[in-house]
């Protein structure tokens, strides 16, 4: 990989996904090559925003690595709470670790931050845009369980604002991948993402509701529709209902079929989904440490 | 421009905005900062007849030519448009506008969740595309209404 900074799914090739995920199944195979690979590094953590997942999933990688973090804690108890610039904020945890890890609401942040450090950055969450990491352990759980020969995708909720189906797109041009997205007509994607998914020739088809095309599908990306993007709850109430799977709806998918989420989940997928063939999601959490130990390891120079 | 143009706001030295797109005037001298408190000695022609357009609108602004920013971003809403450098009554310079790759710092990010729209070190900037432009940080991209985002200080 030959990047500083990890800010947007667009700036993967393959070669860099392939790079990444091989390296999270030599992680996989054998964690204790690794356990003392990055001993005495440390990892800056600049959440603005809540994360279970993404940040003890990080902090589980750098550890495991053998090395720490350095946490700059809630909103509420740092130097933000008084005023401080994101710009600021991460001059000066740059100061204290080798690499960054930032969760931000305000779309472009990763980007605006990258600009003012010199170590790598990794984008973990910037608002409604974009979520790479997560697409790499998303891509990374899709090889294990579907490959990615003539692929075909369904990614289902909320696609305006929901910034892993926004990496997952991108990255998924890079395959031989059909997409369908599948959304109320309030939470379609984004223009932005349409354009970039147009200019790169990617196979797209768009739907309101699941059940046409899903007996097509080998993998459904399920994501929470957020009741708090609606103007008025009883338009959430019209749709949330007609995005949720169970037994049920998967009476029609194909017996393959891999149904991941990014979690959290609310009720978009029923619990009775959990034993079954289909579930992926839970894996698919814990595939975020074996990969962000190989994004770790290759920022950091684990090729040296 | 006709003779007749040229007599009724004949500047002695300045910019002579011609060809702009019919109704984006207004936008231009926004683009350029110009307002009623400005101060600036300014003649505006809209919806003049044009052998090129059909119709145009013409800025004509006294004691002041404009900076490759201002041009630019004018080249953004006013595709067309000539730039003429007059000094004692004489057209000096006479050029087309060209869409630049980028614009820095002139129009603000319609996003309010953009990070160039809070408190932060950082100036709005765009990729200018063939219908549009796009914010490089947030990757909004705004199409039909960019004389809106124009950021007046």
């Amino acid at each position: 990989m030959r990047h500083d900074h990890i800010i947007s799914a667009k700036q993967l090739s393959r070669a860099d996904i392939e790079a990444v995920l091989d390296r999270a199944a030599e992680v996989a195979a054998d964690p204790e090559s690794f356990a003392d690979r990055h001993e005495n590094a440390l990892l800056g953590l600049c959440f603005f925003e809540p994360s279970t997942r993404t940040k003890m999933s990080f902090t589980a990688a750098i550890k495991r690595l053998g090395g720490d973090v350095v946490d700059m804690g809630t909103v509420e108890s740092s130097s933000v709470k008084k005023g401080e610039s994101l710009a600021d904020t991460v001059r000066v945890v740059e100061g204290y670790a080798d690499a960054l890890v930032l969760r931000h609401p305000s779309e472009g942040s990763a980007q605006m931050a990258s600009e003012f450090v010199d170590v790598p950055l990794i984008n973990a969450g910037d608002g409604a845009g974009q979520h790479p990491t997560q697409t790499l352990l998303d891509l990374y759980t899709i090889r294990e369980s579907a490959g990615f020969d003539d692929l075909t995708v369904g990614i289902m909720g909320d696609l305006k604002y929901g910034r892993t189906v926004h990496s997952l797109a991108h990255a998924l041009t890079n395959f031989d991948a059909d997409q369908h997205f599948i959304s109320p007509e309030s939470l379609q994607l984004p223009r932005s993402v349409r354009y970039d998914l147009h200019e790169e020739g990617a196979s797209i088809r768009e739907h309101t509701e699941l059940e046409p095309v899903l007996p097509e599908l080998d993998v459904l990306y399920v994501t929470r529709i957020q009741a708090e993007r609606f103007p008025d709850e009883s338009e959430y109430r019209a749709v949330a209902g007609e995005y949720q799977i169970d037994a049920e709806t998967l009476e029609a998918a194909r017996d393959d079929l891999t149904v991941m989420h990014p979690l959290p989940r609310v009720d978009e997928i029923a619990h009775e989904i959990d034993d079954t063939d289909y579930a992926h999601y839970f894996q698919q959490a814990h595939n975020g440490v074996p990969v962000r130990m190989a994004l770790l390891d290759l920022l950091l120079g684990g090729d040296e | 421009m006709s003779d007749r143009e040229l007599r009724v706001s004949k500047i002695r030295n300045g910019t002579v905005v011609d060809h702009i797109t019919a109704g984006q005037a207004l936008n231009v001298l926004a683009i350029l900062g110009i307002d009623a408190d400005s101060g600036e000695t300014v003649s505006v022609g809209m919806r003049v007849p044009s052998d090129r357009l059909g119709s145009k609108d013409i800025v004509k602004v006294e004691g002041r030519e404009l900076s490759q920013d201002e041009v630019d971003v004018l080249s953004l809403i006013a595709p067309a448009a000539t730039i003429n450098i007059v000094r004692e009554f004489d057209v000096v310079e006479k050029h087309r506008v060209e869409r630049p790759e980028e614009v820095v710092g002139v129009l603000s990010c319609p996003n309010r969740h953009c990070i160039t729209t809070e408190d932060e070190p950082v100036q709005s900037r765009f990729d200018v595309l063939d219908d549009g432009i796009r914010c490089t940080y947030c990757d909004t991209i705004v199409r039909d209404s960019i004389a809106e985002q124009i950021d007046v200080a």
